[in-house]
């Protein structure tokens, strides 16, 4: 560039005419003065960006050599613990949303299901709707509140477009000794699978026990105190609860104090690497009042009866489960059952339903019943994504006494019987956010008729990892 | 008698809980060992999970919130590492100590500069990690400062013995600083060699070594591989050819192995933490087998 400046500048001092041969000599040695002193410049500035450009290239290398000190240096740095990030929206709950969806084939109406034997339990224990239908869409938000306590959320969409508050509860955290305190509304700690949310089940209904005892599952409005021995790795936990009794078995009443109350024992350990196990116990006491339940009379009009009373139930539980070495990518097992007890002592009333041309006149006679019924299921995890399993129910009606003043055959639905239920399932989890299933049951709940229940179902989980129970 | 029976009880128990040692319970083994490098005699280490096991994806097993229950020390990874049933194990043990943001809940991730924070966090992703890759324990240089960390955790939550801790870790890191100098020099002919792994698991380890990783058999990480994506690094491989395949010793064989017999380069079993391997019996051996398992793999695959 600086080459083409020079001879262009010389050329344009060619171009100037010349009068003489003297100043012809003398621009010409001048020209030859000129470019010998600019080449020696240029000569110079070469040398000059060379030795620069070496300089550069030096410094870079340092340069680069620093930047890897620093590095280091930064990690060292670093055991001085790093700032957490202080955006305002870092102090955001921790939110998931469960998607859900079946698709249900059954050979009998869902609309006429009826567990023989006992006494309706209200819940939705009816099998899903049949054709397509959605499953519960469940929005939960948790939180810790302060060091101290954590609070928990769970809203349930059902699929009519209604809402439920299915958990809100605070709870403390580390108050010590082993202590802990929850307050709020929650699913009790009874039995197994009465706190474990629905989209966690390993079928796509409660077993017929949950059913038909706790209308699905027992969650109530109150307190729960639990306690942790003070062992080295064998679980020993013992709780209690206190509730309003919002819930089948129990009903609320217009009373201060509490209504429910429940006790519970779980024992739990490792039996080596492999193996793990849970057992418990527990004991729901309940009371009802006027806790009512449709059904017909001795001569078929739609009634309507009202048990009061005490509802005792006693649960036992337990669960083993087994992973090659614990570790479950590939294999795993797990065996879990339940048997459910429960009393029931008070009175029973069929309501005057004479207006509608019924034999029921309201007639209130003394209730007793001891019933029992127990489920067994097993999931076999046979490939990374792919579980089988299988469950059976049996229940039986046991003894139900009516006093003076009830006709037998105005509560048909308390006529001796055993209801059971044989499932089977395969189910696909892509990750551990997404579940695809397929079940098939042949269910004899109702007396009269078997029903074969076939569905599809689809569990997905949004936003937060939920984390896992035993 | 009774009473003084009473009595003789209570002060045994009083005086057993006075000089017990202090419980630690540590999320993987790799801090066990380091916690009971530091801690000798004066600690008591419980491992919640074991080097055979996914430290993502193992449950609140009812012994873990038992021995959560009696910790006074918590030593975990962080970074979300185990947010799958750690939240369980600190709600349900009902432990004032171990609790986050107490001296107790002592998470090494936040001593050491992570690597591969995700620009975009996305389930789509498979299983990220917002803070960044959380396996740190594949670089030497992590546990030493960690191992500082740790040591001063050790000595605020357990005051007496600081002066014990104190040594301790000088006498550690004296050792642990010639032993990384060792494997250093043992691992010189191990820079840029070209990797495949199976789980994004080794992203400190090839930053020590100099190791180049040119894919992993995980589509995404945390999915299983599958034939699929299997074949997709194969194909990858025949363009730019590695050295071998690296797995952890907790993952399934069968995803290395298939490749390693189609690829015709050798698949390596990495012990990834204490108790991986038989030789990996303390931090030391962990690094001593790492690295002579590297390699034997390079020497067979030359």
């Amino acid at each position: 560039m600086k080459r083409t400046l020079i001879a262009s500048g010389i050329l344009m001092m060619l171009g100037t005419p010349a009068h003489a041969a003297d100043d012809l000599a003398a621009i010409r040695q001048e020209i030859q003065q000129m470019k010998a002193s600019y080449e020696a410049r240029i000569q110079q500035l070469e040398t000059r960006l060379a030795k620069t450009e070496a300089a550069t290239k030096q410094a870079d290398k340092k340069a680069e050599q620093a930047d890897s000190k620093a590095e280091q240096a930064s990690q060292v740095a670093a055991v001085a613990a790093q700032p957490a990030p202080s955006r305002e929206s870092a102090f955001n709950p921790a939110i998931s949303l469960i998607l859900s969806g079946t698709m249900n084939h059954s050979s009998l109406s869902p609309s006429t299901y009826t567990i023989g034997g006992f006494i309706p339990s209200g819940g939705e224990v009816a099998p899903n709707a049949r054709g397509f239908s959605l499953g519960e869409s469940e929005l939960a938000i948790s939180s810790n509140i302060d060091p101290d306590y954590r609070g928990n959320f769970v809203l349930a969409m059902a699929p009519d477009n209604t809402v439920g508050i299915e958990n809100a509860f605070v709870q403390t955290l580390g108050l010590g000794h082993g202590l802990s305190v929850q307050a709020g509304r929650f699913y009790s700690s009874i039995g197994y699978l009465n706190n474990i949310h629905a989209h966690a089940w390993d079928f796509t209904d409660a077993p017929l026990v949950y059913k038909s005892f706790l209308g699905n599952q027992y969650a109530d409005d109150g307190v729960q105190v639990k306690w942790l021995a003070p062992t080295d790795s064998l679980l020993v936990e013992l709780g209690a609860e206190l509730g309003s009794g919002r819930s089948f078995p129990a009903t609320t009443k217009d009373k201060n104090g509490t209504v429910a109350g429940a006790v519970f024992a779980h024992v739990g350990g490792d039996y080596d690497e492999s193996n793990s196990w849970r057992a418990g116990l527990s004991y729901l006491g309940t009371g009802a009042q006027d806790r009512t339940y449709a059904d017909v009379d001795a001569t078929g009009v739609a009634t309507s009866n009202a048990f009061s009373g005490k509802s005792k139930t006693w649960i036992g539980d337990f669960i083993w489960k087994w992973a090659p070495n614990g570790n479950a990518t590939v294999h795993s097992l797990k065996i879990q059952g339940e048997y459910m007890h429960r009393n029931e002592d008070g009175n029973l009333a069929c309501l005057d339903n004479a207006v509608t041309g019924g034999v029921c006149t309201g007639a209130t006679g003394a209730y007793t019943s001891a019933q029992s019924g127990w489920y067994l299921q097993s999931v076999y995890q046979f490939m990374p994504h792919w579980r089988v399993g299988l469950r059976h129910d049996s229940m039986s009606s046991g003894s139900v006494a009516l006093g003076a003043g009830l006709n037998a055959a105005d509560f048909p639905i308390l006529a001796a019987y055993s209801p059971s239920r044989n499932t089977a399932m395969v189910d696909y989890s892509p990750s551990e956010f997404s579940r695809f299933r397929v079940q098939y049951a042949r269910d004899a709940s109702r007396p009269t008729q078997i029903d074969n229940q076939f569905s599809l179902q689809y569990i997905t989980s949004l936003g937060a990892h939920g984390a896992h129970t035993f | 008698m009774k009473m003084k029976l009473l009595i003789t009880l209570f002060a045994l128990t009083a005086s057993f809980s006075a000089h017990a040692a202090l419980n630690v319970l540590a999320c993987e083994p790799e801090w066990g060992a380091l916690a009971q490098e530091l801690g000798g005699d004066k600690v008591k280490v419980a491992n919640a999970t074991t080097a055979l096991q996914d430290p993502h994806r193992i449950e609140a097993r009812p012994s873990l919130i038992a021995r959560a229950r009696g910790a006074d020390l918590l030593v975990c990874t962080g970074a979300e590492l185990e947010i799958g049933w750690l939240p369980i194990l600190l709600r349900d043990s009902g432990n004032a100590a171990i609790q986050p943001g107490q001296p107790g809940n002592f998470e090494a991730t936040r001593y050491v500069t992570l690597l591969e924070k995700p620009q975009r966090l996305d389930r789509a992703d498979g299983d990220v990690h917002a803070a960044g890759n959380p396996h740190i324990q594949t670089d030497p240089r992590n546990i030493a400062l960690v191992a500082d960390a740790m040591s001063k955790t050790l000595a605020t939550v357990d005051v007496a013995n600081a002066a014990y801790y104190q040594a301790r870790h000088a006498d550690f890191m004296a050792r642990w600083r010639a032993a990384i100098a060792r494997w250093e020099t043992q691992a010189a002919p191990l820079k840029g060699t070209v990797i495949v792994v199976q789980h994004q698991a080794y992203p400190y380890l090839e930053n020590w070594l100099g190791l180049k990783q040119v894919a992993t058999l995980e589509p995404k990480p945390g999915v299983e591989p599958s034939i699929a994506s299997l074949s997709a690094v194969l194909n990858k491989l025949s363009t730019t050819p590695a050295k071998m395949i690296v797995r952890s010793a907790y993952n399934d064989d069968r995803a290395s192995i298939w490749l390693s017999q189609r690829a015709n380069i050798p698949a390596v079993v990495l012990p990834f933490t204490v108790g991986g391997t038989p030789a990996a019996n303390n931090l030391f051996g962990l690094f001593d087998d790492t690295v002579s398992r590297l390699l034997a793999a390079d020497k067979v695959a030359k």
